[in-house]
């Protein structure tokens, strides 16, 4: 299944990277040749073969309903969440205006 | 049969509802991370680092969401997955941190259930119906954004970002606006049964989107949209009603229904296309690779299954089994608190149908006069069977019930020490109660006459005039019997 | 007296403990190495006053009796780790300026153990890359050079080529690495030193900014096995934190180590003779199945049918985890944003992701992207993950009359600079046989074991069962032994 220009700035459209007309018809051969070579995997048999679904035999843990019991995973840190903020406006995330 | 149709120009037509209600898990902490989920918290201070998306940060599910989730569908009787797993959902915005929300679209924890809506005849719903549910998936909340705080700039809040919610998905089994409202209250009186979420719309504990559609009757399923986020069961119903219509007059003006998400604007009791959030949708689902297959053990189903109440269905078939009255057994059941105070009630002692009356008519009335809930009645449910104890064995008649009842209101105070210290005692001494039936007859020789004269109706006013003489404390059964005697 | 620089983990440990010298001059050392050897590129960020005070406290402890694990011991920390006030970056424009409120559990743990940080190792860009020529901060020089007597600079391999190249160059004696498809084993290999990707779930992922989740782990790269153990007992360990993590003990490796492998059984996987491949690999392959039998090993063929497929499953999976870890690169919480005059939100979005991710990371997360969308999900995603399952299938029964697998670690030694930058394809095929242990999470390692005929060094690499690290480092100090890898690059930075 080969990939046309128009694809490749669908993907980037959904991605959110802005790309150059330049940009897309370089990605064209690229991701071609990549998309190409992978699809190789169409070869493979896999009949009643489940897709993996955990590399190491391992269960999901569930964590108990306790409020900030590890700092690392708990709330209270405003500071430390906005810290790095581009745009904090009082304790907020500030974005460019959204029109809903 | 009262079908909901719409009439159109090319003759009736019939509307088809499906529903997609979140709602929010009680818990303390959120569904991937500690930080908590108390309502109205100052910004971004329910935030961890895990919320906010952080480089590096990992989700780990809390179990009582889970545990949670799975009683829910245990109380719609629906299939328990004991293999589910996390998806994430791709997409961009704003009050999205991690760029993906992570839910359960393959393998949801909560398969097919149903619940069933109650026959309500002035509502337009002739007898009960089942409405199918397909699934209930556990899923992360979004943040907040706030558009009018600044001229350019919209505000990002991520408090609620993490929230564990449960997005229960109907079947399109609904037909009108009245069915779409009875589903939505009694989904929401089984969450606040299992104590799964707290109903609480105004709060966005519980919001619908609502997926609708027209046909003519016996036709395939039109294109249906989707209102997202309805915050009430009035405004749920408001789109279906605004939104059926809209889609009649569209196609039969020539136009076809597209399949959009719309957004619903209550001061305008009107729906638009939501194209901020239309642009090629393509959510590229897949598993989450933080996160592993969520495998329950029968302990745990045990447990949950355990812990379940019994639940408004069963209740209100208690009820009616003895011997309440259909319509008192609904409204009883409708709100797990009421419901769960009538039943105390009953468990002090009172007697069913009688409590039933009283508590629908009387303990309502003055909570509603009072502008209380029954959470915080004034008069508790061991109070309440003592003065209903009273008038069962006969120490107070109904009407002084009311005068003691007022009484317990105003001062706290006790049914018994009321009636004792008031001498509300009634009386069945026939000495006492004939000697004032005498004076009575001797006062009304006219009526008496007239009774005897075949006006039998009349003997009601004797006996409300010997009630009236004793001062309400006369056992009407007594004097009853004795009124009969002297008259007769 | 030897120079500091030298010293193995071990030896600095061991030599600290004993009072030889103060953790105060081991780190000094180093800083100055560090300092002096900007023409490697090795490092985004220098921390010798974070080596500095560790080293205090190494010395306050000696002197108070309570010495720690890693007393006294300066490494480097990949910059993938995040590290709490220090920037942490991934090797993109994307972070720049990225300071941390938070430190990841495996750097925790190495501190905890009494480590110190000389600094943020450079690293292909989130990891992405073979050849750490993807870093914004631009390429990491190995300090390997050809005997050509021609002058080219080289790829120290990727992504952890910082981690690799310091290594080498006795910047640090040991550093973190994480491994999605070959990230620790292939760099080791290329500069001469070791390193070892332990079972998925060992090390906890927490902190660790995220390539591709299923397929992510840390692990320690140092000069030799024994640094690889002690490293890597300090950072594996359950983490409540990682729901992937394994709740199992970590092992005492260091002191179970034993080259003696009477008894074991080497697996020699025919899938990996490549036709066409460099004869110097084959060579140091055959020399390696000698060596371990030797140790004691019985050596038999093993059948991996599925190794032509792992690769382009593993340009499937990985992308495509890819594209949704990295979605969180928007410019609205932390990192860059690039708000156009009279941008909207989306197009802020596109804007930033187009200015913070260099050519690679974008061309993954398109790839990424493609193969998760509507209508081609299954073919791609799905079809991949069963692979995978065929691969994991193929190492489960192959382990049924094996005991560890022994194989090249990458099919050439290191190459130049901008060789291979041109056809992403011809650099993907580094990790061939790498990333089939990666698919199915087992752990595994490479050791130096010869110089090719260019003089550069070339890794064997150990895979072995899940948890079963021992055997792999057992195997690897055999191979250690015997190979007699003494060489090291001369000094010309
Ligand atoms: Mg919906
Ligand atoms: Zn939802």
């Amino acid at each position: 299944m080969a990939i046309d220009q128009a694809t490749v700035r669908k993907i980037a459209s959904l991605a959110r990277i802005a790309i150059s007309d330049a940009e897309a018809a370089a990605m064209e051969g690229e991701l071609n040749g990549i998309l190409g070579w992978v699809e190789q995997l169409g070869e493979v048999d896999v009949t009643g073969v489940e897709p993996m679904t955990a590399v190491i035999p391992n269960t999901l843990r569930l964590r108990d309903d306790v409020v900030d019991a590890d700092p690392l995973t708990g709330g209270n840190r405003r500071d430390d969440v906005l810290a790095n903020a581009p745009a904090p406006q009082h304790g907020f995330f500030g974005v460019p205006k959204v029109i809903e | 049969m009262t079908d909901y149709r719409i009439k159109g120009e090319t003759g009736e037509w019939e509307v088809v509802i499906g529903l997609e209600v979140h709602a929010q898990i009680t818990t303390n902490a959120k569904l991937f991370s500690g930080a908590a989920t108390a309502f109205g918290a100052e910004p971004n201070t329910q935030v961890s680092l895990v919320d906010a998306a952080m480089p590096g940060m990992l989700p780990v599910p809390n179990r009582e969401c889970i545990r949670q989730a799975v009683r829910t569908g245990m109380a719609i009787e629906a299939e328990i997955n004991k293999w589910s797993r996390f998806d994430r959902k791709n997409y961009f915005y704003a009050d999205l941190p991690q760029g993906y929300q992570i839910s359960q679209l393959y393998h949801p924890l909560v398969g097919e259930g149903s619940l069933t809506i109650e026959a309500d005849e002035k509502a337009g719903i002739p007898q009960a119906k089942r409405i199918g549910i397909e699934r209930i998936h556990v899923e992360q909340d979004a943040g907040k954004l706030m558009h009018d705080q600044h001229p350019t700039m919209s505000y990002v809040d991520l408090n609620r970002s993490g929230v564990a919610l449960m997005e229960i998905v109907s079947r399109p089994d609904m037909r009108s606006p009245a069915e779409a409202g009875a589903y939505v209250r009694k989904l929401r009186s089984i969450l606040r049964y299992v104590g799964s979420c707290d109903g609480n719309m105004e709060e966005g504990s519980m919001r619908a989107d609502v997926n609708v559609s027209v046909r003519k009757p016996g036709d395939e399923f039109g294109t249906r949209t989707e209102t997202k986020n309805v915050n009430s069961v009035r405004f749920v119903m408001a789109v279906i009603e605004g939104e059926a219509k809209r889609q009649v007059e569209l196609i039969e003006s020539g136009g076809t229904v597209v399949q959009e998400t719309r957004l619903y604007d209550p001061d305008r009791n009107e729906t638009r296309s939501m194209r901020s959030k239309e642009d090629a949708h393509d959510y590229r689902y897949f598993p989450d690779p933080d996160l592993l297959p969520l495998i329950l053990d029968d302990d745990f189903l045990a447990e949950c299954r355990a812990s379940l109440p019994e639940l408004p269905d069963a209740k209100r078939a208690r009820y009616l089994s003895e011997g309440i009255s259909a319509y008192n057994a609904d409204v009883l059941t409708a709100e797990v608190e009421a419901a769960r105070w009538f039943d105390t009630l009953l468990e002090a002692g009172a007697k069913p149908v009688a409590a039933a009356n009283w508590v629908t008519s009387e303990l309502f009335g003055a909570l509603n006069r009072l502008g209380r809930d029954i959470s915080d009645s004034p008069v508790s449910p061991a109070q309440a069977a003592e003065l209903l104890g009273l008038v069962a064995d006969g120490t107070i008649s109904g009407t002084i019930a009311k005068a003691v009842f007022e009484k317990m209101l105003e001062t706290g105070d006790g049914a018994a020490a009321i009636v004792e210290r008031e001498g509300l005692k009634q009386t069945s001494d026939t000495g006492a109660i004939e000697a004032e039936i005498a004076k009575v007859l001797a006062a009304n020789a006219d009526k008496v006459e007239q009774y005897k004269g075949g006006k039998e109706a009349l003997f009601g006013f004797f006996v409300g005039q010997t009630m009236k003489a004793m001062q309400g404390k006369a056992n009407p059964q007594v004097v009853n019997e004795l009124l009969k005697k002297a008259l007769g | 007296m030897t120079e500091l620089t030298n010293l193995t983990v071990a030896e600095i440990r061991d030599g600290h403990r004993a009072g030889d010298f103060s953790a105060v001059e081991v780190a000094e050392a180093f800083n100055a190495n560090v300092a002096g050897a900007k023409a490697l590129n090795a490092f985004i960020v220098e921390t010798p006053e974070h080596a500095l005070a560790a080293a205090k406290q190494a010395d306050a402890d000696r002197a108070a009796g309570t010495l720690k694990p890693l007393s006294g011991v300066p490494i480097g920390m990949k910059d993938l780790f995040a590290t709490n006030g220090v920037q942490t970056t991934a090797a993109s424009h994307m972070l720049e300026g990225f300071v941390p409120r938070y430190e990841s559990t495996v750097s925790q743990k190495l501190w905890d153990a009494g480590c110190g940080m000389l600094g943020k190792l450079n690293l292909d860009q989130f990891a992405m890359g073979s050849s750490n020529e993807t870093s914004y901060f631009g390429n990491v020089i190995s300090p390997w050079k050809r005997n050509d007597g021609g002058n080219a600079a080289l790829a120290p391999g990727g992504s952890s080529g910082g981690s690799s190249s310091a290594i080498a160059a006795r910047l640090c004696p040991a550093a973190t690495g994480t491994d999605t498809g070959g990230s620790i084993r292939q760099p080791a290999a290329f500069t001469g030193i070791s390193g070892i990707k332990p079972t998925y779930g060992r090390c906890s992922r927490w902190g660790i900014v995220a390539f591709a989740s299923s397929l992510d782990q840390a692990g320690p790269m140092a000069r030799d096995v024994r640094d690889c153990a002690i490293m890597l007992e300090n950072m594996a360990g359950f983490d409540p934190k990682d729901a992937t993590s394994l709740d199992m003990a970590v092992p005492n490796w260091e002191a179970a180590l034993s080259s003696d492998l009477k008894g074991k059984t080497v697996g020699i996987p025919k899938e990996y003779r490549l036709d066409g491949i460099d004869p110097d690999i084959d060579a140091m392959w055959d020399a390696g199945i000698a060596m371990l039998k030797d140790a004691g090993a019985e050596v038999v063929e093993i059948s991996l049918p599925h190794t032509k497929y792992a690769l382009p499953a593993y340009y499937i999976i990985a992308p495509a985890e890819a594209s949704s870890n990295l979605a969180r690169y928007d410019g609205v919480r932390y990192g860059l944003r690039d708000l156009p005059q009279g941008a909207g939100l989306q197009d802020m979005y596109a804007a930033t992701r187009a200015e913070g991710f260099g050519p690679e990371v974008k061309r993954r997360i398109m790839i990424g992207t493609y193969v998760l969308s509507a209508g081609f999900y299954d073919a791609y995603y799905t079809q991949a993950q069963k692979v995978r399952t065929l691969i994991a299938r193929d190492f489960e029964q192959a382990f049924a009359s094996c005991d560890v697998i022994l194989a090249p670690t990458a099919p050439s030694a290191a190459f130049g600079l901008g060789e291979k930058m041109a056809d992403p394809l011809a650099m993907y095929l580094n990790d061939v046989f790498a990333v089939p242990a990666s698919l199915a999470g087992l752990p595994a390692m490479s050791v130096p074991a010869a110089l090719n005929r260019e003089g550069l060094p070339l890794g064997l690499q150990i895979i072995g069962k899940a948890f079963d690290e021992q055997g792999v480092l057992n195997a690897g100090l055999a191979i250690e032994e015997r190979a007699g890898f003494t060489a090291r690059a001369e000094k010309w930075w």
